[in-house]
């Protein structure tokens, strides 16, 4: 009991440290992604200067990400005489926290079994210890472990759009009140054809558990090409791909907090924190949409050819591999896919202009749903010839 | 009834269905990063920036109006006789002169002692180069290197406008000390 509450404790640790981490190295990635494509060096004007000395780590503009989170800290926490006190204070939460809830039923590595971790000749204390408490026990790395982990997903991610309307609503400001109202919208709008393209998975898959979908991931189509989604489902990734930029209100979507119309949508009146909240929760977005799309289409902490037992090459080739090598090896797939994915979103939201607020919504519903509608029935129908035989 | 104008935009069935274009698009910003990353990778210059103030730029022109140069004689004293024309003259009143009298030079017993430009105000009109008539004053290409948080410490001072950038003035020749008293006092 105390030994599975342990590497819960352990596994949630790491699920916020790669969130927050993953997301503030975005906020860097994406000043110097666009200054890089726009032949600009970007921002690098930020130190810290070794004390006594007059050393100044700059660390390519990474130090830009601290001097933006303190300044967000420090800033004065400044709130409108005419605002719903309550609902004011709870939307940063309401936008941020289930962000934060999604990435727990999405697995960022493969099986972990603690008794097999160390090798027993070079560490004989340590894995002796590990192996009386674990026996052989093994743990799939996620941190919550659910049957149905798809729903949960869209179940929560729903929530994000409350914080949004509350938001918008509370604070008493027009802009703030039109910036609500188009992300109400256009999140219901998007949030339609997003479960209609996960659901055309589930039919592929065959199931709803996240980590059996990465485990179907694993397998082979003639033997040479890896079974990933984005294989087997072209489409339906371009679409959710567009779907979740859509959810993410981010550019081309991002009519709620576009500055030229609205100064900043619905979190115009938020200072500080709040509005920090609001950034953060964008950025963590970002990571877990990077890893919806990793888990689901990419083949989650899947190499291609790894098993757990080293990598099996399609030629008969095998090179074995220890428990913990092909334990870290997940864990890195895992973070550098999510990583690349997040930067093609970034080189997406400086690459293509902003729409405006109806085409946005009959992108939405007279292309996008249609499509989703077309991959589905498709998929189906596939799904019922194969099963037939 | 909607005017139709001359250049009204017309799609084909090709961009009309977005993702294509999309993808171009993507594709062109994408080269531009991978080109400038590897330049940045190969240790060279990925960005058309220049770090101010750490790099100056090297494409100004040679007629570019930047930082003073006080020029000297061929023995090396200041060619200024401290008429006060450039002073007067300056729109933006950044010309500060204090006069000495070095009287043991009989040719130039007016010389300035303190000849300074506060460069927080000069709006680079090179007015004073124009009214000068002794050529004392001229503006070279590059721009005066005075960032920072104090004004006060962006004044140029005498020595600096005559040695940043050492300007003799071989096209005006003065008379030697003998010859030129036999001219004067016959």
């Amino acid at each position: 009991m105390i030994q599975d509450l342990v590497i819960y404790i352990v596994f949630m640790g790491y699920a916020i440290a790669f969130m927050v981490g993953i997301a503030t190295i975005f906020t860097w990635v994406e000043r110097k992604q666009s200054a890089i494509m726009a032949d600009r060096i970007g921002a690098n004007r930020c130190y810290l200067r070794i004390p006594f000395t007059n050393v100044k780590i700059v660390a390519w503009g990474l130090i830009h990400g601290i001097a933006d989170g303190s300044k967000m800290l420090l800033k004065e926490n400044f709130t409108p005489h005419t605002y719903d006190r309550f609902c004011y204070n709870l939307a940063p939460w309401l936008t941020c926290a289930p962000v934060l809830i999604v990435f727990s039923v999405i697995p960022f590595g493969g099986s972990l079994i603690p008794g097999k971790l160390l090798d027993p000749i070079s560490f004989p204390r340590v894995s002796q210890f590990l192996v009386d408490h674990y026996g052989t026990k093994s743990y799939i790395m996620q941190v919550a472990h659910l049957d149905a982990g798809i729903l949960v997903v869209l179940a929560i991610s729903g929530i994000g759009i409350l914080g949004t309307m509350l938001a918008g609503w509370s604070s008493n400001n027009k802009f703030s009140l039109m910036g609500g109202a188009r992300a109400a919208s256009q999140m219901i709008s998007y949030e339609v054809s997003m479960g209609l393209t996960l659901i055309s998975l589930v039919v592929t898959y065959g199931t709803l558990d996240l980590n059996d979908m990465v485990i179907w991931q694993s397998g082979m189509i003639f033997n040479i090409l890896p079974a990933w989604g984005i294989i087997l489902q072209p489409l339906a990734f371009i679409l959710f791909l567009t779907a979740a930029i859509a959810e993410n209100k981010r550019v081309p979507f991002d009519l709620p907090e576009c500055e030229s119309e609205l100064v900043s949508g619905y979190f115009t009146e938020y200072t500080a924190m709040k509005m920090g909240l609001f950034m953060l929760g964008e950025f963590i977005e970002i990571v877990v949409v990077s890893s919806l799309l990793v888990t689901i289409f990419l083949g989650g902490y899947n190499l291609p050819y790894l098993t757990d037992l080293g990598f099996v090459l399609p030629f008969g080739k095998t090179i074995a591999l220890s428990h913990l090598t092909v334990v870290i090896l997940q864990i890195c797939t895992f973070l550098v896919k999510v990583f690349l994915t997040g930067c093609f979103q970034i080189q997406i939201r400086w690459s293509v202009p902003r729409f405006r607020y109806d085409q946005l919504m009959r992108f939405g519903w007279k292309f996008l749903l249609p499509l989703a509608a077309l991959n589905l029935v498709a998929t189906a129908c596939m799904r019922w010839f194969s099963l037939k035989g | 009834m909607k005017k139709d104008y001359w250049n009204k935009p017309s799609m084909d069935l090709w961009e009309r269905l977005y993702i294509f274009e999309i993808i171009r698009g993507l594709c062109i910003t994408g080269a531009v990063f991978f080109g400038n990353m590897w330049k940045w990778i190969t240790f060279r210059k990925g960005a058309l920036t220049a770090y101010y103030p750490e790099e100056l730029r090297a494409d100004y022109s040679s007629a570019n109006r930047g930082r003073h140069i006080l020029t000297q004689r061929e023995n090396g004293q200041i060619q200024c006789v401290s008429c006060n024309m450039c002073a007067t003259v300056c729109p933006a009143y950044c010309i500060e002169i204090q006069s000495a009298a070095p009287l043991d030079d009989p040719f130039h017993p007016k010389a300035p002692d303190r000849f300074e430009i506060d460069y927080s105000r000069c709006i680079f009109c090179g007015f004073c180069v124009e009214a000068c008539p002794e050529d004392a004053i001229r503006m070279s290409k590059d721009t005066p290197d005075f960032p920072g948080f104090d004004r006060d410490k962006m004044w140029a001072t005498q020595d600096l406008l005559m040695n940043w950038q050492p300007n003799r003035d071989p096209a005006k020749r003065y008379p030697g000390a003998g010859q030129a008293l036999q001219e004067v006092h016959p």
